[in-house]
């Protein structure tokens, strides 16, 4: 089971986190801190793999972008490598060739998509087809759901509040 | 109040920043307007804040006060709300905050929705943040959910109860019958995720698992339509279809197949097929070839399979991608023990994998080469391996020079090889190299009567060249005192003579005493070796006595007390010195045997001379104890002074405790009367003490066939370890704590750490409180277990409330057990 992942720009910064383990903020942070400096310390040459506390590190530079999972001891790393590349590829296709600045800019929009393909740290989704086609379906929904205060804007009336 | 800035502007705005500070203030404001909106409670613009409040949050400021909009936002009917609204439910709430339990409600309603984008956003939430409470509340809908049509919901409901039962184990029962029948779905979510399930309940619980076993033919089967069906470009990763679900599904059968011949036997085939199948061209194909050996080696698979997947893993290692060779170093460390000739015959690919630039490549495949090393191989591996000790990163050299002893002592061919390699490795690895290399050196060469002078002559060519190799110096400066006639004496077949006088074997040892960056101990060996040189060297006894009288003032009290003790020696002393100075006896192999013997002898005490001498030799020969006060010509009273000094706050033994450790044993022996023959070099040249030194000891000295050690001594607080070795692989340590303060100590708890390679257990304690002026003890058992039979290290840590109330936290590294407790 995947314990966390990170996204990170070759500069250090965050860009996602998604946390399938229960820590709390401070340690997140230092966690994050962590990471973001071993690997980015570390050269072209070297392997994906880290061993960090009792558990495997896979990470993957795609451009500039940093994608790096937490598995556990007896989790298929090769496979780890598979799962990111199949985010990356996910990403590729809903943004059309996907860069750095989508990510910062629809970040919500790459969590929403991360929640299709993984669940509690487990791939959920093996055809990439059928999750565009969730996100598609939702991203339709929102729109839909946008519309009638759009109109209601248009008219130059308030939206009916609750209170 | 003005609308609310759109996230796109907010990120520009933030991006725009050009310094921490400006975006620091730029935060700041924006966070101050977004409180002023929640403040208003509208309900339009919340969504939005609520987006740039996740992107300030990922910056690294607080966010926490948007964890109630959240619940606001998951309440709301509309999709972009919840949307939203659960996407920062996920990122600001966990189990730890108690509002997390406030959506509870929410997610039971959202579970029954009727869109299932909306029930999926639930389920989604809930396996993100899924408590104790939470599972207990919602385990019923999930289970629903697991029965329904849609195999969009089914998948993610099955994820769901992972999460579930991750946390709460006794809620497996309810999901057995449903997760059963997901295997027979076409759906790949919803297969993956079941044998995700599957996977989850089995190894939670062993009933389940022997319930499951029945499945493996079903799963078989799943497998082998994956692998034989053609083309499906929705699944296909690179020509391989689905490696996602049939990596899963091999590691289902491991987990099945373990222990168990049936499965394991229903399996065979498959495996046989998968391992022979699979394109190997790609990452993907690997990381199921990979699965596939792992899953061959822990069931009870056909002998013939176990060969083919350690050839896999063999292929693995000539493949162009390190992770590959990575994961294969790894995968064959695991299993060079049961396969160790299938392994074997990879030898040559995993000696190459020592010259690869990748760090943790290169740590893997020395750790395998020095498991592959027997006595067939042991020259050419040896010759690899020192060959990369010159070359490799600081990090590896102590471990690869001890590995190297201890290969080479296991495996050498001949004696003569024997003393080269270690003297290659300890040249090799300079300063990286630890204590015990430098002993079990002294060792070896004591017990090869035909290579004395062959050793003296190598060592001191070396030394020669090099005096600031500590290690290398203690050697020689050692073997030099013991041999430092044979230097000129014999002439060696083969090898030039060297054509030294005494006063050159002289000016290098003087090299040694006054060089700068010669440690302490080096000095000591030094010291040690020009007074025995005395007896061996006929006509330089006074440059000897200069040389001796180097550190007599010398702020470091244990050289200047050899440096008058030892110049005593040539002045009222004189008669005694040729007898004080002969050649050391062999050491025993056992190392524990002869000392009860020395120790009878010194009993007699302090003033008869003629008694202290075999054990006083003993003493020059370790160059480390203290002891040599006792020949000093008013022995008894100034050996008493000498122990009163140590026995106060000895400027000498903090910083030997500090750096080496084992230089610290006798000294810790003399006062403590507890035999510590740690060290192999030594062993045999541990004494008992003379019983001036406390009653307390001679008991627990009987109490076990292995000496006890004192592994913790410090502000009246004192740690003895008991051994008694159970099996081979295992030795019980009774830790006997004692207080000789005058007061009381409440809570005392011990508390040990040892590397991986071991495993520790701790027993509970006889008490928590430690009685003041040694009235008591409190007993503790710690079980290790040692099956690579390494020399134990341990780390402990000591936490007691002492006087006044004041908690004390102490902590020791102890390195020093005896060789008996793990050879």
């Amino acid at each position: 089971m995947m314990q966390f992942m990170l996204l990170f720009s070759r500069q250090g910064k965050l860009r996602l986190q998604k946390w399938y383990e229960a820590h709390p903020d401070k340690l997140k942070k230092k966690i994050t801190r962590e990471l973001i400096t071993t690997i980015l310390a570390r050269k072209p040459k070297m392997c994906s793999f880290l061993e960090w506390k009792d558990m495997k590190i896979v990470y993957k530079r795609y451009a500039s972008l940093y994608f790096c999972c937490c598995v556990e001891a007896d989790d298929n790393e090769l496979l780890t490598l598979e799962v990111i590349h199949r985010y990356v590829e996910l990403l590729d296709k809903y943004f059309g060739s996907v860069c750095e600045l989508d990510i910062i800019f629809n970040f919500e929009k790459a969590y929403f998509m991360l929640d299709e393909l993984l669940l509690g740290g487990e791939v959920q989704e093996t055809s990439k087809k059928n999750v565009l086609k969730a996100i598609a379906a939702q991203d339709l929904l929102q729109e839909e759901s946008e519309e009638p205060q759009g109109i209601l804007e248009e008219l130059g009336l308030r939206a009916p509040s609750s209170n | 109040m003005p609308t609310p800035k759109r996230l796109r502007d907010v990120i520009r705005e933030i991006r725009s920043a050009r310094t921490a500070a400006d975006e620091r203030a730029v935060v700041q404001k924006e966070c101050a307007q977004i409180r002023d909106t929640f403040r208003e409670e509208d309900n339009t613009y919340r969504c939005r804040n609520v987006a740039k409040l996740l992107y300030i949050h990922m910056l690294g400021y607080p966010a926490h006060f948007g964890q109630l909009e959240c619940l606001k936002l998951i309440a709301s009917p509309r999709f972009t709300d919840k949307r939203i609204g659960y996407l920062g439910a996920m990122l600001l709430l966990d189990e730890r905050q108690d509002v997390h339990l406030l959506i509870t409600n929410s997610l039971k309603n959202d579970l029954n929705h009727q869109t299932q984008y909306v029930v999926s956003l639930a389920l989604c939430t809930l396996g993100a943040i899924c408590s104790t409470e939470m599972s207990r509340d919602l385990a019923g809908e999930v289970e629903k959910l697991l029965k329904s049509s849609n195999a969009y919901i089914k998948k993610k409901a099955a994820l769901s109860a992972v999460c579930i039962i991750l946390k709460v184990p006794d809620l497996m029962e309810m999901y057995i019958p449903a997760s059963r029948a997901l295997l027979n779905e076409k759906n790949h979510g919803v297969l993956l995720t079941a044998v995700c399930l599957l996977t989850c309940m089995c190894e939670k619980s062993p009933d389940t698992l022997s319930h499951f076993r029945k499945l493996v033919p079903q799963l078989v089967r799943i497998l082998k339509n994956l692998i034989m069906a053609g083309y499906s470009p929705e699944h296909d990763v690179s020509g391989v279809s689905d490696p996602f679900l049939q990596v899963k599904i091999l590691r289902l059968l491991r987990i099945l197949g373990k222990n168990d011949a049936n499965a394991s036997e229903a399996m065979n085939d498959i495996l046989a097929q998968v391992a022979t199948n699979t394109e190997t061209s790609k990452n993907v194909g690997n990381s199921i070839l990979y699965e596939t050996c792992l899953t061959i080696m822990e069931i009870h698979s056909e002998s013939g399979l176990r060969v083919l997947a350690v050839n896999i893993l063999g292929r693995f290692l000539l493949n162009n991608d390190k992770n590959i060779r990575y994961v294969a170093l790894n995968t064959l460390l695991r299993v060079v023990h049961a396969d160790y000739n299938a392994v074997q015959r990879h030898r040559s690919t995993i000696v190459d994998c020592l010259k690869d630039p990748d760090v943790s490549i290169k740590k893997r495949a020395m750790e395998l080469c020095f498991a592959l090393i027997n006595t067939n191989n042991i020259r050419g591996m040896t010759k690899e391996l020192i060959f990369f000790l010159e070359k490799c990163d600081p990090d590896f050299k102590a471990d690869c020079a001890s590995n190297l002893v201890m290969a080479a002592e296991k495996h050498s061919p001949n004696k003569r090889w024997h003393v080269d390699t270690v003297m290659k490795v300890l040249t090799t690895s300079g300063n990286y190299c630890r204590d015990d290399v430098v002993a079990s050196l002294i060792q070896l060469i004591q017990e090869a009567h035909a290579l004395h002078a062959y050793a003296v002559q190598q060592l001191y060519k070396a030394l020669l060249q090099d005096v600031s190799q500590q290690p290398l110096v203690q050697v020689a400066c050692w073997c030099l005192g013991e041999y430092g006639d044979a230097l000129m004496s014999q002439a060696i077949e083969e090898e030039e003579p060297l054509n030294v006088t005494e006063d050159e074997v002289l000016e290098v040892l003087e090299r040694v005493l006054i060089d700068n960056n010669s440690s302490v101990l080096s000095k000591e060996y030094a010291l040690t070796a020009t007074v025995k040189l005395s007896t061996r060297f006929k006509h330089s006894v006074p440059m000897i006595r200069k040389l001796i009288s180097i550190h007599g003032a010398s702020t470091n009290v244990e050289l200047q007390q050899r440096s008058v003790e030892y110049g005593a020696l040539f002045r009222d002393q004189d008669p005694i010195r040729a007898g004080l100075l002969e050649p050391m006896p062999i050491p025993d192999k056992p190392p524990t045997q002869d000392t009860k013997q020395n120790g009878q002898a010194m009993t007699n005490g302090n003033g008869d001379l003629d008694d202290d001498i075999p054990s006083d030799v003993d003493d020059f020969g370790s160059s480390r104890t203290s002891k040599p006060a006792k020949t000093a010509p008013p022995a008894a009273s100034e050996s008493q002074n000498i122990l009163d000094l140590l026995g106060g706050d000895s400027p000498v033994a903090p910083p030997l405790e500090s750096t080496k450790p084992a230089g610290s044993n006798d000294i810790l022996d003399l006062l403590g009367g507890i035999d510590l023959s740690a060290d192999p070099g030594i062993k045999h040249c541990v004494a008992q003490p003379p019983s001036l030194l406390g009653d307390d000891f001679n008991t627990m000295h009987n109490a076990a066939a292995i000496p006890s050690l004192t592994a913790f001594d410090r502000a009246g607080v004192k740690v003895e370890f008991i051994f008694n070795r159970v099996s081979p692989n295992n030795v019980n340590v009774t830790v006997r704590s004692s207080n000789s303060n005058s007061s009381t100590f409440n809570d005392f708890v011990f508390q040990a750490a040892v590397p991986k390679t071991f495993q520790v257990q701790l027993d509970s304690p006889s008490s928590s409180v430690l009685p003041a002026n040694n009235a008591g003890f409190v007993t503790q058992v710690v079980h290790i277990a040692n099956p690579q039979k390494q020399p134990i290290r341990m780390r402990i840590r000591l936490t007691y409330t002492g006087e006044g109330g004041v908690s004390v936290a102490e902590q020791a590294e102890v390195n020093n057990f005896p060789p008996a407790t793990w050879q």
